[in-house]
């Protein structure tokens, strides 16, 4: 008999107490009747797998010398994490309802199908970052900006559910809990401005070790990283000019997570794994 | 000779038993309220005495020495009210005991209410008791049911959903207001037409915060009465286009025969929107909105038939909730009776 190890058992129950905490807050709004302290119950679950999702990642950074980036399974496993860590930023400044419920939806289905998958997690050398800090800074904030891409995406759903309760005059059950269109748009312009912050800072670390080696980075994965950043700071243009609004600005945040999810595939089996970049000291 | 016990009693009429023309008559303005209670409190054996007067009930909640002294409430009831008896007949209600704690929980959480689950009754109750315990009116009984009474009632609205969602239209209109901007204060209301269910709507908003309101009408000088009456500016219809550009809510109440806002109207005013949703509300029949504006992206149109709507499913959901509700003061009368029990009886 197999033992699971214990980075994977670790975030097996993050993954569980993610989907728990949307269950539950699920019911709650079946009931049509939130519990006093429904939402602390909801949280401290989401806290919790937080916890131990970010200490199964930690004993896998170990493991590989580095943080933990290495295949597709411990990049989606990011990419959830820092979802979660966003929106125990974002919820309390922003008090966006259903937020929590949300997240705790998307982390958990992102950690379990990752879980799921044994394919994902291929086995891949340590130092994957060579020594380089900042490499290893370049990878996590463009990974991290993948988590405010993410939390985008569900305050976009968010938007375009009650666009669509408002407009079908549907407002019962989950859309009678939903935020306000405006609040909505708000948060979702300052989460798109975090995530294209984000990738901007990654993207500049990441170029300046570049140049310095043009070859470490092969063109399909420049190519899909810059297109990523390029769409999301179009958007961010036309938002902020206001060309692109409502449910269309709601759209196309999600079309684009949906296609830079796809992309970070191919951007992680472009890896050039025996390029070793070291500072300069 | 062996002694009756003391009794808590109520003896009242409300809507569910008396219709409008009784419940004209049987209504306590100060002068009779305060008749009514000299005259029970002289009559022998009433100890402690509390009236409930409200548009839909009279109630009188006391503590008498015992069962009998009940037998004359009701005369002295028509006789201060100038009520028939004949006509009380199958009006007035009497409880004993705990069956009048549990109906003053049920008043008190708005379960007894017409309008479900409103939270006014409440205060009533409550001002009646201060007045009632001001007064010296009330014992130790009474003193300790209409305190149990306010804990039932807070408990019903905080831990059920009693009192949720609105039931009128124009608070159903604030409602649906809020969830398309979030905070009122920052928002710019346009009240189309200067008459009284429009102005109503707009008290609503400005309950919630709403301060910039314009009143369009075809008569300037009537605008401009009602702008003054609620705080704000008035307008010419003709203006509604320009306005319609900087409008958050409209709200239309016009007599007018065919529609004053256009679709035509609201596509142009929303290309200088850049975004920002309209909310128009339409409480006007024949309707003053063209509906085909429902159809434009970030305009949401609701009408009368709209906002009943949703005013019908929330009370229907109350009414719903009632049943739990009704579970749970039962719970709470059972706990709180032996001590009240103990206390007519001259213990604790």
């Amino acid at each position: 008999m197999t033992s699971v190890p214990l980075d994977r058992l670790l975030l097996w129950l993050a993954a569980g107490l993610y989907l728990v905490g949307f269950a539950a807050g699920c019911l709650n709004l079946a009931r049509r009747q939130p519990t006093p302290g429904s939402r602390l119950v909801l949280n401290s679950l989401l806290a919790a797998g937080l916890i131990l999702q970010v200490t199964g990642l930690y004993i896998r950074g170990l493991a590989v010398g580095g943080c933990p980036l290495g295949n597709k399974f411990e990049i989606v496993q990011f990419v959830a994490w820092s979802g979660m860590v966003l929106y125990f930023v974002v919820g309390p400044a922003f008090r966006i309802s259903l937020l929590g419920l949300f997240t705790a939806g998307y982390a958990g289905c992102l950690a379990f199908l990752s879980l799921l998958i044994p394919e994902w997690d291929a086995v891949h050398g340590v130092k994957l970052f060579g020594n380089n800090p900042w490499i290893e800074l370049h990878a996590s904030l463009a990974v991290f900006s993948y988590g405010a891409f993410g939390l985008l995406s569900l305050t976009s759903l968010m938007h375009l559910l009650q666009n669509w309760s408002l407009k079908h005059k549907r407002l019962d059950g989950l859309f009678w809990f939903l935020p306000s269109i405006v609040q909505l748009d708000q948060i979702n312009f300052r989460l798109l401005l975090t995530g294209v912050g984000l990738l901007s800072i990654s993207l500049v670390v990441g170029a300046s070790w570049w140049m310095r080696d043009t070859g470490s980075v092969d063109t399909l994965k420049l190519t899909l990283t810059v297109g990523v950043w390029l769409a999301y700071l179009v958007a961010l243009v036309l938002r902020w000019r206001r060309g692109l609004l409502s449910t269309r600005f709601a759209w196309t945040c999600i079309l684009l997570f949906a296609t830079a999810l796809l992309s970070l595939g191919s951007v992680n089996s472009s890896r050039h794994h025996d390029v070793i970049l070291t500072p300069i000291r | 000779m062996e002694t009756q016990p003391a009794v808590l009693f109520l003896l009242g009429a409300s809507h569910h038993t008396a219709p409008l023309a009784v419940r004209e008559k049987l209504v306590l303005d100060a002068a009779r309220a305060a008749e009514l209670a000299a005259r029970l409190r002289q009559t022998p054996g009433i100890r402690e005495l509390a009236l409930l007067n409200t548009c839909n009930r009279v109630e009188v909640y006391g503590v008498a020495a015992d069962a009998t002294v009940l037998s004359t409430l009701r005369q002295t009831l028509c006789e201060v009210t100038g009520c028939p008896p004949a006509e009380t007949e199958n009006v007035l209600f009497l409880r004993h005991n705990h069956e009048a704690v549990i109906h003053l929980f049920a008043v008190a959480s708005g379960l007894d209410s017409q309008i479900v689950g409103e939270a006014e009754i409440l205060g009533q109750v409550k001002s009646s008791y201060e007045a009632a315990l001001s007064r010296k009116w009330t014992g130790p009984v009474l003193n300790r049911v209409f305190q149990k009474t306010f804990q039932a009632a807070k408990h019903i609205r905080t831990n059920t959903a009693i009192g949720e969602g609105q039931v009128s239209i124009a608070t159903v209109a604030v409602d649906l207001a809020g969830k398309i901007f979030g905070d009122l204060a920052p928002v710019k209301i346009l009240v189309v037409g200067a008459g009284d269910i429009g102005l109503k709507t707009v008290q609503a908003f400005q309950s919630r915060g709403a301060r910039a309101i314009t009143v369009a009408s075809r008569t300037l000088s009537k605008a401009e009465e009602a702008a003054a009456a609620i705080g704000g500016w008035a307008a010419s219809l003709s203006a509604l286009p320009e306005i319609l550009q900087t409008a958050d809510i409209v709200t239309s109440s016009t007599s007018a025969p065919n529609a004053v806002v256009t679709a035509e109207m609201v596509g142009t005013a929303m290309k200088h929107r850049r975004g920002r949703p309209l909310f128009l509300v339409d409480l006007a029949l024949p309707r003053d909105v063209e509906p085909e504006c429902a159809r434009i992206s970030d305009v949401y149109l609701y009408n009368l038939d709209d906002l009943a709507k949703i005013a019908e499913g929330n009370l229907a959901r109350r009414r719903a909730e009632t049943v739990r509700c009704h579970e749970i003061l039962a719970q709470r009368t059972a706990s709180l009776w032996p001590q009240v029990a103990q206390s007519l009886n001259g213990g604790g």
